[in-house]
């Protein structure tokens, strides 16, 4: 059964925009390696962190929203903790109340993009 | 003896705080879901250092309350939210 999930994770704010597509890029392709099927992605850029992670104080912030099998996640993590660059990712399975809610939110912003 | 004891006269009268009916916010907008990605929503619900509000300050339900703090330790997580700090707000 797929479930909703959604990934956030923090980039290390050195990199350049470029090598920063390029990890989005892969970790996507991980994703849909093991079936996953992205529905809404956001790229929030550069913001400042409230506490400095390894010594940073700004990081690139990602989000990605997909339905995904079980196992699936467990690889996407072992990427997380292998790729240097991500600095703190965090994967969230989405109940019902969670979905309703990121959908309300996206329709709203779509409106407002229209208006 | 007792009896001037009771005589004590207070500089400002003693301001007996009125009780002000809580509730429970969640319940009361029907809000379902607490996201832990806008901070500024979660602010209300720690104090200045960064600390977490007890539920008899907020008046919030017991299944909100856990909702809630779940939602500011994954923020704390993702750095939207700090551990601690002073004059947070």
């Amino acid at each position: 059964m797929m479930n909703h999930y959604e990934t956030v994770f923090i980039t290390t704010p050195v990199l350049s925009d470029v090598q920063m597509k390029e990890a989005v890029e892969k970790f996507k392709g991980i994703l849909k390696e093991s079936g996953a099927e992205i529905v809404h992605e956001e790229d929030w850029g550069l913001k400042k962190l409230a506490y400095p992670i390894q010594k940073k104080s700004t990081g690139f912030y990602y989000l990605i929203e997909f339905k995904a099998e079980g196992p699936a996640i467990q690889k996407l993590e072992i990427e997380y903790r292998r790729d240097e660059r991500v600095i703190r990712f965090l994967t969230f399975r989405m109940d019902k109340f969670s979905v309703a809610y990121s959908i309300k939110k996206r329709s709203k912003k779509e409106t407002k993009a229209e208006a | 003896m007792a009896q001037n004891q009771s005589e004590i006269r207070y500089l400002t009268p003693p301001t007996v705080e009125i009780k002000k009916k809580k509730y429970c916010r969640f319940k009361k907008n029907k809000i379902r879901y607490i996201d832990y990605k806008d901070p500024e929503f979660l602010k209300k619900f720690i104090n200045e250092q960064g600390k977490i509000l007890p539920r008899r300050l907020t008046g919030t339900s017991l299944k909100y309350q856990r909702k809630v703090a779940k939602a500011v330790k994954r923020a704390r997580h993702l750095a939207f939210l700090p551990y601690v700090t002073d004059m947070l707000k």
